[in-house]
């Protein structure tokens, strides 16, 4: 065999470099908590850099469910597609964030899997900072998706009445909400085994949760025990909220209620998730 | 200056089991600061699990073990802040490329912006990435990975590195490189635990030795101290006349203790406690005309040790230098 007797690549003058190199560093001060959430952040957004196609996953349903509900059933529903784009388009822009809310779940679960997640666990920094900055990452990508469905809405002939304001607004809350929601999707993709598991786990909680609210039809057509759910739902008043900040008229106590929501999922899970995640 | 002092790392009774499975069964270690250490051990021993206490990633059941005098279990931060770990599984984001994969761990680790990216290119230079630093780290070879991985740990420069199995599926090349490294970072000062099942690898760097074996350590000492516990060494002798065996059989026989007469005609295998003694019977064997091809004095190799102290050997214990680089090495986690 020839292998054995190839020479060391190392140089003398390259272990010195390594020596110079091992020498010269001193150690920083802590990085702060924001600090140290922005650059797990940071990650994030590389990995969609170097692979945009992740951004196409999250986008093109529902780009199909917005041409597909306006053409297909606009008609049926409200009269005309028109003005079914009105109701739905803050619908969707709804369901399409929190669907991407599964993958910030199926994302950690995959990260597990990988040596670095030991590094990272062995870092002296905040101890919630790779879940924390990992959702901010998200939650860049949550602004894109819901972007994309507002331009598209626009495209399609819709006109949010508050004007640009009114969908920047909407889209912001409904990006503040998902925040908080994906806590619990963090949560379960570090109590499941597998990125599928956790997937199906995730779409299982959010199709219903999403179709048994006000996001598609307005609740009086439905049965009474149904509309009840309807009602309570969070979602409802999520849809609800953002509908009326795109038209101008949300009500004050809906924005408190959909981010005391926000607040209570984070405060709730946040803890969770952080020693799921040290615990390892 | 109390006796701890000097301990960069001091472990008694360490426990941990998962489920049924008791991984590490009462550790003890006492590590110097400054030297290397191997924990030596085949796979499924308690390696991996000892060092993850150690670095603080998981808590062990029982025992206690404090590091540069920080506990593990009461004090963790303070030991995080000091140690680096490159695990088993490669700890770099394969998803990243290699500089981004420094600059966040110097931003993480509290650099400003700049000086993370001017750390970052000072170890991409130093450890030969630098033409490598753009692409993604799944790219990587598997010597390229494991250099990276350690220049990982290197960003800030720690005061103890734990390393586990750093050579394990690299090509000869590479681990000398590796070892290189290794021997560069003690000539700094770093305290490195080196986890390693190859014999040669703890030989070649580790001032002492813990070998592990189901949990427990059931040697330790420095390398020719293990040797020595185990036997004395031996002389080997190869004849130029494989005739004269019998002959030269008698002679080291009376001299030194029982002939094993090797598979090869005109060699012969005796033990050997002193060089000395070695040596008169060889200017014994020269007075009676039997000619010497070749001798060699030789204590036994690490791989008797591991033997003879568990009564079995080492498993999967290819000699690092039979590592047939593989084609698929990029791929390989």
């Amino acid at each position: 065999m020839t292998t054995a007797s190839t020479p060391a690549a190392f140089t003398p003058a390259d272990e010195a470099a390594v020596r110079r190199a091992i020498a010269s560093s001193a150690r920083p001060p802590e990085p702060s908590r924001a600090s140290a959430a922005l650059s797990f952040a940071w990650r994030g957004m590389l990995k969609v850099r170097h692979v945009p196609e992740q951004l196409l996953d999250v986008t093109i349903t529902p780009v199909m469910f917005v041409l597909m509900f306006t053409y297909l059933f606009g008609g049926a529903i409200a009269g005309s597609t028109g003005a079914y784009l009105d109701y739905i388009l803050p619908g969707i822009l709804v369901m399409t964030v929190l669907f991407n809310t599964v993958y910030s779940g199926v994302g950690l679960n995959t990260d597990l899997t990988k040596g670095v997640v030991d590094r990272f666990r062995s870092l002296p920094v905040w101890r919630p900072a790779p879940l924390v900055g990992s959702l901010l990452g998200d939650s860049v990508r949550y602004l894109a998706s819901g972007g994309v469905i507002i331009l598209l809405g626009v495209a399609l002939g819709f006109r949010p009445g508050a004007g640009p304001l009114g969908a920047v607004a909407a889209l912001g809350l409904v990006v503040l909400f998902a925040f908080g929601l994906s806590w619990i999707f963090t949560t379960l993709g570090l109590l499941l085994r597998s990125p599928s598991a956790v997937m199906n786990a995730g779409f299982m909680a959010v199709f219903p949760l999403t179709f048994l609210s006000n996001v598609f039809v307005e609740p009086q057509t439905l049965p009474s025990a149904l509309e009840a759910f309807v009602d309570v739902n969070p979602i409802s008043t999520l849809a609800t909220t953002s509908r009326g900040l795109m038209a101008g008229n949300a009500e004050v106590g809906d924005i408190v209620v959909v981010l005391a929501v926000a607040a209570a999922l984070t405060l709730v899970f946040a803890p969770i998730t952080t020693r799921l995640y040290r615990r390892g | 200056m109390t006796v701890e002092s000097f301990l960069a790392i001091e472990a008694t009774g360490l426990v941990k089991s998962f489920g049924d499975t008791l991984a590490v069964d009462g550790v003890d270690l006492a590590v110097r600061r400054g030297a290397v250490y191997g924990v030596l051990g085949p796979n499924g021993a308690g390696k991996t699990t000892t060092i993850r206490m150690l670095a603080t990633l998981t808590r062990p059941d029982a025992g206690q073990a404090r590091v540069l005098g920080h506990d593990i279990v009461a004090d963790a931060g303070a030991v995080r802040r000091a140690v680096s770990l490159t695990g088993q599984l490669a700890s770099v984001d394969e998803d990243l490329t290699g500089r981004e994969n420094l600059v966040l761990l110097g931003r993480l680790l509290g650099l400003g912006r700049a000086a993370a990216k001017h750390r970052a290119g000072e170890l991409l230079d130093a450890f030969g990435l630098t033409e490598a630093s753009g692409r993604l780290v799944k790219q990587y070879s598997g010597g390229m990975r494991r250099r990276l991985d350690i220049a990982a740990s290197l960003v800030v420069t720690p005061e103890v590195m734990f390393l586990d199995e750093p050579t394990t599926g690299l090509d000869p090349r590479s681990r000398n490189q590796v070892w290189a490294i290794v021997r560069a970072l003690a000539a700094e000062g770093t305290t490195v635990l080196l986890c390693t099942q190859y014999l040669e690898e703890a030989d070649q760097l580790a001032e002492g030795i813990a070998v592990i074996d189901d949990g427990r350590v059931i040697a330790e000492g420095t390398p020719s101290q293990l040797k020595a516990s185990v036997g004395s060494g031996a002389l080997h002798v190869r004849l130029l006349d494989a005739a004269q065996r019998p002959e030269a059989s008698e002679v080291l026989e009376r001299a030194l203790g029982p002939v094993v007469l090797d598979a090869d005609p005109a060699a012969l295998t005796v033990p050997c406690r002193e060089a000395d003694r070695g040596a008169e019977v060889l200017a014994e064997l020269g007075r009676r005309g039997v000619g010497i091809a070749d001798f060699s004095l030789g204590q036994p190799s690490l791989d008797e040790v591991f033997l003879a102290l568990t009564g079995h050997p080492a498993e999967s214990t290819p000699d690092p230098g039979d590592v047939v680089p593989t084609l698929d090495e990029g791929r390989s986690a």
